[in-house]
This record gives structure tokens, sequence and C-alpha cells, in this order.
């Protein structure tokens, strides 16, 4: 029964992802919406990424300082594991993850919203592919954000880790960047950057298609959007296991 | 004109509406009415493509609506306009932004011509004053003729209102009538409109089709309809006190 329903969703969720990715019909408009939804999903989230971020980083390089390294092990340990977990995971899976709160509740409920006002029916009529108008602008916003969003996350960690040691005085500044400048892979960077736009074609596409399918009233968005949330938080966690696997 | 053939529609197993055939002309106002779950809303989603029908044929001037191409579909729903029984207005949009969307997608005009046929639009229904306005900051009646500037933008020639009237008061549902009745003489388009409301029938019902549990039960002018001795209509149209009494009335004037 589950298996069934899991795949008709998916049906579903391929045919509205095959009306969304069309032409636009007048690419005037198209950009519009575009900048509009960069400014909405990116833009509006840089605040929140920066504060998660700088307390991530600081914490992360205080519990290594004070619950791992040990007098075997190089002063320049805290920065090094710091750097390597706000470069692999944080920016990218664990951010997305809090995006996928933010963004994919915001997404399905306007979405949501719009279907039970008969708004997508209106587009509908007037002969607009309502998938394309309204989806297509929300996947390319948040995919060309996201890139920002890990690289301002990265920074923030690594402001919040300087910040236990100017402030805190956990570690020393130095032992702190020599830690982060240690054995430095490139890789690492665009490897995060890489499963970020998978995770954020996730977040837009999966929120867009629970809040363009509501069928009811203000009760069934609210559904919508917490469904939302929540299947796109499984897929970029099962996702991350196969992206990470793939990329190392 | 807008040919309704045999048109039949069935949710899993529960049979909405069964082979109703009709026929709306251009420069008519067409009135779809009936009892609330009687298919009204049903029969008017079907003719404009938001529900495949289970049989039958919708035609747009000879053009069967259900075995179009999907772009076939597209073309021609540009040549539709309708009204929604919420009005449905873009919310993140201004009022003019809202009547100017229409414009903004299909029109090849200049971004000074758009302009200018949405106020030309928003003059019509009275409200030029309200461009820069919000739907959020306005009244629902002010919405309805929102609406109504959108759907006639584009010039269509079919036009089709979902319960207009409904949640407004009496005075106001008249001045939407009244421009709705208006607009469709001017432009002869097709006007189908779904409702309930007795003012709209007896003041603008230049043909009724008048519903009952998805069958077609009667058909007519506002003219015949109050003469009508369909039983069905009857109950429906003196659901009233206020019509029952002014037939009453008129009928005790007959006799003496």
């Amino acid at each position: 029964m589950f298996i069934l329903s899991f795949l008709r969703a998916l049906g579903r969720y391929l045919q509205l992802m095959g009306r969304t990715f069309a032409v636009p019909e007048r690419w005037r408009m198209f950009l519009r919406s575009y900048l509009r939804e960069m400014a909405q999903l990116g833009v509006d989230s840089i605040g929140i990424v920066l504060l998660i971020s700088f307390f991530i980083g600081a914490v992360i390089c205080i519990q290594i300082k004070l619950n791992i390294q040990s007098a075997w092990m190089p002063l320049w340990v805290s920065g090094y594991v710091t750097r390597e977990i706000m470069l692999l995971e944080f920016s990218s899976s664990i951010m997305c993850l809090i995006l996928a709160g933010k963004v994919g509740s915001n997404i399905a409920s306007e979405l949501g919203t719009m279907r039970t006002s008969q708004q997508i029916d209106a587009l509908e009529i007037m002969g607009v592919n309502p998938a394309s108008f309204l989806i297509l602008p929300k996947i390319a916003g948040l995919v060309t954000m996201i890139p920002l969003l890990v690289i301002f996350s990265t920074v923030a960690g690594f402001v919040g880790a300087y910040a236990t040691a100017y402030v805190g005085h956990i570690i020393t500044p130095s032992d702190l960047t020599a830690g982060l400048q240690h054995d430095f892979t490139q890789w690492f960077f665009w490897m995060g950057v890489i499963k970020s736009l998978f995770f954020a074609f996730i977040i837009s596409s999966v929120s867009a298609f629970f809040g363009y399918t509501v069928e009811g009233g203000s009760q069934e968005v609210g559904k919508a959007s917490t469904n939302a949330v929540v299947s796109s938080s499984m897929l970029i966690l099962f996702s991350d296991l196969f992206l990470t696997q793939l990329l190392s | 004109m807008i040919q309704l053939e045999k048109l039949s529609k069935s949710f899993a197993d529960k049979d909405v509406l069964h082979g109703i055939d009709s026929t709306f002309s251009s420069g008519n106002c067409n009135l779809i009415i009936g009892r609330s779950g009687s298919g009204k809303t049903v029969l008017m989603k079907c003719i404009v493509g938001l529900f495949e029908p289970t049989g039958g044929r919708v035609l747009y001037d000879g053009r069967d609506f259900c075995r179009m191409s999907k772009r076939e579909r597209t073309m021609l729903r540009r040549e539709m306009g309708m009204i929604f029984q919420n009005a449905a207005l873009f919310d993140s949009m201004t009022v003019l932004e809202n009547v100017m969307f229409p414009l903004d997608m299909f029109s090849a005009d200049s971004y000074k011509d758009r302009r200018r046929r949405a106020e030309f639009c928003l003059d019509r229904v009275g409200l030029a004053d309200a461009l820069q306005k919000f739907p959020g900051e306005i009244s629902g009646g002010m919405q309805k003729r929102v609406a109504i500037a959108r759907a006639i933008a584009l010039k269509p020639k079919y036009l089709f209102c979902d319960e207009p009237n409904s949640g407004l008061d009496p005075k106001t549902s008249l001045v939407i009538d009244e421009l709705i009745y208006g607009i469709t003489k001017e432009t002869g388009t097709v006007t189908v409109m779904n409702t309930h409301d007795m003012n709209s029938v007896l003041g603008i019902g230049d043909h009724i089709l008048f519903i009952h549990q998805g069958d077609k039960e009667w058909e007519g002018t506002k003219d015949e309809v109050l003469g009508s001795d369909n039983r069905r209509l009857s109950d429906f149209i003196f659901a009233s006190d206020f019509l029952k009494k002014v037939r009453d009335a008129g009928r005790a004037q007959a006799a003496t």
C-alpha cells in the first residue's frame, strides 16, 4: 500500500516536473520572477544562515578543543576539524536541512494558498502554463543562490571559530589559522557546492510539488507545508549518503 | 457560440452530469442555474477545460475542445476570460499589475499601450483610482470588478463567470451584473455565468439553463422563467418568500 502510494506520488511529481521544465512563454516575465525568487528564497535566508553557521563554527571549535584534543595531537587540530566539518557537511548538507524548513514551507504554503484561492486555475484559464510560470523561477532562483549561501555559511563558521579564539581565548588565533590552512583540499569546497545544488533542487521541487497539488482548504495547506519539509529533509539525508559516496 | 453536446461527467462511481445539451450564443448572457450540488460548477469546469468530460463534446464556434491538442487548447484559452467566485486575483500584484498580467503575457503591444488598455479596463469597471492598491486592501466587490477588468483585458470571445455575486450585498451584486451585461452587449462575447442569484436570473438572463441533479431540467429566457410550469424550477425560483408574494400578487391582479 505504502509502495503503491509512493509510486503514484513519484509519477505525479515527474509529470509536474515535465510541465515545469518548459520554455517560458515570456522571458521578460520569467526573469522578473527569477530575480524576485532569488531575493525571496536566497537573499532573505542569508541572515539565518550566517547566524546559525557562526554559532555552529564556534561550538565545533570549542568541542574539539575541549573534548577531543589531547597532548599527543597537534595544536592546529581544532581549526583543521572545524574547517573539514564546515566544508564537507555543515555548510552544504546541514544548512540545506535548515533551509528545507524555512524555504520549503514558504514555497509549499505560497503555492498551496494560490491553489486553494483558485489563482492557479486563473493562470490555466488564461492559457499560461502555471507549473512553468510559478515553479521554474523558484527552482532556478534557489539553485542559483545556494552556492553563495554555502560560501557565506563556511565563512561565517570560520568567523565563529575565530570568535572563540579572540573573545573566548579557547584557542590561539595562530593555532586556529594553522589548522584552517593545513592540508587544504580544494575539491572539498567544490564537493559541498555540488551537493548543495542537488539539495536546492530537492527543496524547491519537492516543496513546490506538495504545494501545487494541494486539494482542499487552509488545513490541507498546513499539512502540505509540513509534508514538504519532512519529505525534503528525508530526501536530502538519503541523497547526501549517495552523493558523499559518489563524490569522495 | 458554444455548443454542449451530450456532455457528461463522472467522478469515480458518481455520475455528476448526464448528457447535457445546450447552445450559448454570442452577445447573450447565458446563465446556468440550479441548487447547490446540482452540478453547475462541474459543468462550468468541463466547459472551460478544468475538468475533462467523461462523454460528449464542447464546441467553441465548431471547434471541439475535447479533441484539441495541448497547443490548440492553450491558444483557445487566450480567447477566454474568467471571473472566479472569489475573484482569484494575484495577491502579490497591485490592481494595475493584475489587469496588465494577461497583456504582459500575451500581447505584443508596447508597455505604454498595454498600460493604456489596462487603465481603460479599470476605468470601465469604475476603478481608475485604485491602480496601485493590492487586492488585500480593497473590498470584495472591488475585487470582483478588478477580476472583470482582468478578464476583459485581452478582449475575450468567451467570458465565464463562476458565481460572481456570491458574498456580495444586493446593491453591489447589481453593479456586477450590470457590468457583465453591459460588456457582453458592447463586445458581443459569449458570456456564460453560473449563479443562484435570482436578481441576476431576472435581470440579465438572456438564456437560462436550469440544472437539477446533473440533468438539464429546463431552458428558456428571463421572460419565460417566472411563468414556467416546471415544478422543480418553480421550487427553485420561488424558494424566496419575497418572489412568492410577488407572483401571488401578480396572479391576484390578473384574476381581478
